[in-house]
């Protein structure tokens, strides 16, 4: 007896959709074990990792606030991924479009500015995720460095200009020396939306771009292109698009959807440039895109899930003593199985008796 | 060639016997009771169109599938085959159709791979060489796979069978890549290894190569078997009958084509290749005129793929005066710029070159058809306009399909082919370049790709046609040129164009010295 993986003549579209409903419920056994491992009951943990969070208007308008810069980030890399490009840097990113955004933010502190401050800001939050992409999309095209070492690497170069910005010239004076800028003017701020929580604008621009990336991908050409090129290069290359073309696309659009995140959240839940702006929004994000099955509708779903985890994951560490670090497993145990569980779009598993050989 | 060898009509006991061979999947029959019985000492064809069941029933002789019904006597003897490992351990071996080769490996080391045996890597590698080298079949062990042309690799496969000492070689259309030296060369092997006493089952879909070789032929057709015959007694035409149970429309050529002016011109190509390996293409020069059709014959890897893919505009020539397109410097132009011009390109690969294997054939259609077919809109894709290309390509070319939309994987190989070569033509080309139009694809589709040709042609299109099929190329050409390392010669009026004559342009010879007397010497090298 034998267990073999057999090629399928066509992709399996209900594995497509059952693959993150399959890996979700491995993850969650998988958690159960964990929990049990940890002397804690694994139904009343589930219960507070993902049905407490669903009671409360505040907990849920604070998975849409999570939820938000991860849907953001996801699309713009699953545009990469369909091109079979490997943005894995979308953090560093983000990090950057803060930064870049916060200047304006800044400079205007105090000054009485008008209300394009933060229209501005949002300009330049995108631009500033894109340029920082463009330095491994470039790498990639001229010198044919690997694009996910080089995107990676700049995560941790992206981290140290936010914290030699927040330590040294732009730290608020009157800020008893924490790293920090000053609290942003009201015209530098995204408006909350609703009262009683942190819901804020930028969820409904969240909301518009993934309606414009589904648009895209599913009716346009550039999004038949995108997706040619990651399906199969050769075609691609014979109907006449340019890969390297598209690395630089994608890795422009991504760079700067994770940007507008990144100011979006400093300027908005935030509500000032510091350390520590995001708890790991570009890594999780690779995990909403595949989860999402690099669709935009789909991304959104994953993106909620996995806020929830968030929320999840702080209300079982106050009120079971779990440490929070359990949620970025069970993110990551999350993305493993999504990935294993894909192999069965293309392939069945069979069980195979071996026959004994005639002699 | 002796009709039958000595040996065969000495031993007239079966080798290997398929009984009542049933296959089922889920509730489509792929083979239908066939029983067949293979005789050492003889060559045996099998044939049918694709989709008859031809390779179903193969692989059940070898092991890779298990029958639903039926069995398999070796000598007389009931065996059921566990796997390809069990078949070759009894003396079955195969070539395949499709190589089963690792690119990234050596000759060497994709052969180790397939045998079972435990000699060391050293040995074999000499072995290896003496194999190749006894058959004729010329190998360099050290070479790395990818950087070897299409007729090399199948060398490779033909070689790592013969060194199993194999008692039935099984051998799925072989003679596809090959020049006509190259695939008597192969007949001699076949002929040696008959002589031997072993049994050859020989599929293909060449009905002249199978008269000309073979003993015995079995037909099938929709999974059943048609007819056990002696291929010798037999008409191409009286086989060709019982493949696709109905007359093959024969190819007609157009009478009176006008050729007026050259419609895609080549103007002193030289280029480098991409990869250090592939091959320069030297100082080119080539009118084709509207109303006609040039083949390009030559053996696979002397700079064919270079030659296309500048063509195209896959890469880019190096002066924009290089290539003429209606009038139209193109050199430097893109591939969708080329189809602004009016050109349109078939690659040699059908799937993941010429499509998408897992995309649909509307987005297939739109593959090459979103340069200039209309069907983009301000950026967006206009669905209908591709689902009716596919619609208007299936009508036209009866493209045999499960649905009406599925992956292009999905298609049997005559039928994509049908579709790719269909979706390029029904935008009425001006200029249409094809590489290997007919590769691997059943008679019948053939047929049909290649009078579509011909009627495109005498529309006034300027057609180029490379392909290593003599047959087909003195089918359908008005005048032939030959590829050799990256060069081409003066086109010759196909009616001129002798199997003799091209043979030897293909091993090198310059025109002036392609006379008939040197053609035995010429196939050696």
């Amino acid at each position: 007896m034998q267990l073999v993986l057999e090629k399928r003549a066509e992709r399996s579209t209900f594995i497509a959709l059952a693959s993150p409903v399959l890996a979700i419920a491995l993850t969650l056994v998988t958690m159960s074990i964990f929990f049990l491992l940890l002397g804690k009951n694994p139904v009343t943990a589930l219960y507070v990792y993902f049905i407490e969070p669903l009671t409360d208007s505040y907990t849920l308008m604070e998975i849409a606030v999570k939820a938000s810069p991860l849907v953001m980030i996801a699309i713009g890399l699953s545009l990469c991924y369909l091109a079979n490009v490997w943005n894995i840097g979308a953090e560093g990113q983000f990090l950057i479009g803060a930064v870049t955004g916060s200047w304006l933010a800044v400079v205007t502190n105090g000054t009485g500015a008008g209300p394009w401050v933060l229209p501005a800001m949002l300009v330049m939050g995108a631009l500033g995720g894109a340029l920082w992409a463009m330095i491994p999309a470039l790498c990639k095209t001229r010198f044919g460095a690997n694009e996910i070492l080089t995107s990676l690497m700049l995560v941790y170069v992206a981290d140290l200009i936010l914290d030699y910005l927040v330590r040294g010239p732009w730290r608020d004076p009157k800020g008893m020396n924490f790293p920090t800028t000053a609290s942003f003017d009201p015209v530098a701020t995204v408006p909350v939306i609703m009262d009683g929580g942190r819901l804020h604008a930028g969820v409904i621009i969240t909301l518009a771009l993934v309606v414009v990336v589904a648009v895209m991908l599913g009716r346009s050409i550039k999004g038949f292109e995108i997706r040619v090129v990651g399906a199969a290069p050769r075609a691609a290359r014979f109907a006449g698009f340019s890969s390297e073309k598209l690395v630089v696309f994608t890795f422009a659009v991504s760079g700067a959807l994770a940007g507008l995140a990144g100011i979006i959240e400093v300027a908005g839940p935030v509500g000032v440039l510091q350390p520590g702006i995001s708890p790991g929004y570009g890594f999780t994000a690779i995990i909403v895109a595949f989860l999402g099955r690099l669709n935009p509708i789909g991304i959104l779903v994953a993106g909620l899930f996995l806020a929830l985890t968030f929320i999840g994951g702080e209300g079982a560490q106050i009120s079971m003593k779990v440490p929070l670090d359990l949620t970025k497993v069970f993110q990551g145990m999350l993305l493993f199985y999504v990935l294993a569980c894909d192999s069965l779009i293309l392939y069945r598993i069979r069980l195979v008796t071996a026959k004994p050989k005639a002699a | 060639m002796s009709d039958q060898g000595p040996v065969s009509s000495a031993a007239r006991a079966p080798l290997l016997q398929a009984i009542g061979i049933t296959k089922l999947y889920g509730t489509f029959l792929a083979n239908d009771g066939v029983s067949i019985d293979l005789y050492p000492g003889e060559i045996h064809a099998l044939l049918g169109e694709n989709g008859a069941g031809k390779s179903t029933l193969v692989k059940t002789m070898y092991g890779l599938i298990q029958p639903s019904a039926g069995e398999l006597r070796w000598l007389g003897e009931k065996i059921e085959l566990s796997g390809p490992s069990d078949a070759r351990a009894r003396g079955i071996a195969m070539v395949f159709q499709h190589f089963s080769l690792f690119d990234n490996l050596t000759v060497a080391e994709n052969v180790a791979l397939g045998l079972d045996g435990k000699e060391s890597f050293a040995a074999m590698s000499a072995r290896l060489a003496q194999v190749s080298r006894d058959y004729g079949l010329p190998l360099d062990p050290k070479r790395v796979v990818w950087r070897l042309s299409v007729g090399e690799r199948q060398r490779i496969e033909i070689v790592r069978a013969l060194m199993q000492n194999p008692k039935l070689l099984i051998l799925d259309e072989p003679t596809a890549v090959l020049t006509p030296q190259e695939a008597d060369q192969l007949f001699t092997v076949l002929e040696r290894l008959k002589g031997e006493g072993r049994a050859l089952l020989y599929i293909s879909h060449k009905l002249d190569e199978v008269k000309r070789l073979c003993d015995t032929a079995t037909i099938l057709r929709g999974g059943k078997k048609v007819a056990t015959c002696n291929p010798r007694a037999e008409t191409a035409a009286s086989m060709a009958r019982m493949m696709v149970g109905a007359e093959i429309g024969e190819v007609r050529a157009t009478t009176a084509r006008a050729t007026t002016v050259p419609r895609l011109l080549i103007r002193d190509l030289s280029m480098a290749p991409d990869d250090p390996h592939g091959t320069y293409l030297r100082n080119i020069s080539l009118e084709v005129f509207g109303g006609e059709i040039l083949g390009i014959a030559g053996v696979a890897g002397n700079g064919q793929d270079e030659f296309f893919s500048a063509l195209s505009g896959e890469r880019i020539a190096p002066y924009e005066d290089n290539v003429i397109i209606d009038g139209h410097a193109a050199g430097n132009l893109s591939v969708t710029q080329r189809r602004k011009l009016g050109a349109a390109f078939v690659p040699e690969e059908r799937l993941g070159h010429g499509t998408a294997p897992r995309m649909k054939l509307s987005e297939n259609a739109l593959l090459t058809g979103h340069a200039a077919s209309h069907m983009v809109k301000h950026g967006f894709v206009d669905r209908p306009a591709t689902l009716k290309a596919v619609d208007t390509t299936t009508r036209t070319f009866d493209v045999r399909k499960a649905k009406r939309d599925p992956e292009a994987a999905s298609l049997s190989g005559g039928n994509l082919q049908k579709f790719i070569v269909g979706r390029e033509i029904l935008r009425e080309p001006g200029v249409l370049v094809v590489s290997q139009p007919t590769w691997g694809v059943d008679a019948g589709a053939a047929a049909v790709i290649r009078q579509a040709l011909i009627d495109l042609s005498s529309r006034g299109s300027a057609v180029l046609v490379i392909s290593q099929d003599l047959d087909e190329l003195a089918e359908i050409s008005d005048r032939i040129a030959v590829m050799f390392h990256g060069t081409l010669s003066e086109p010759i009026a196909a009616a001129n164009a002798t199997r003799e004559k091209l043979g030897l342009l293909m091993g090198g010879a310059s025109p002036e010295t392609a006379t008939v007397e040197e053609v035995s010497h010429a196939a050696g090298a």
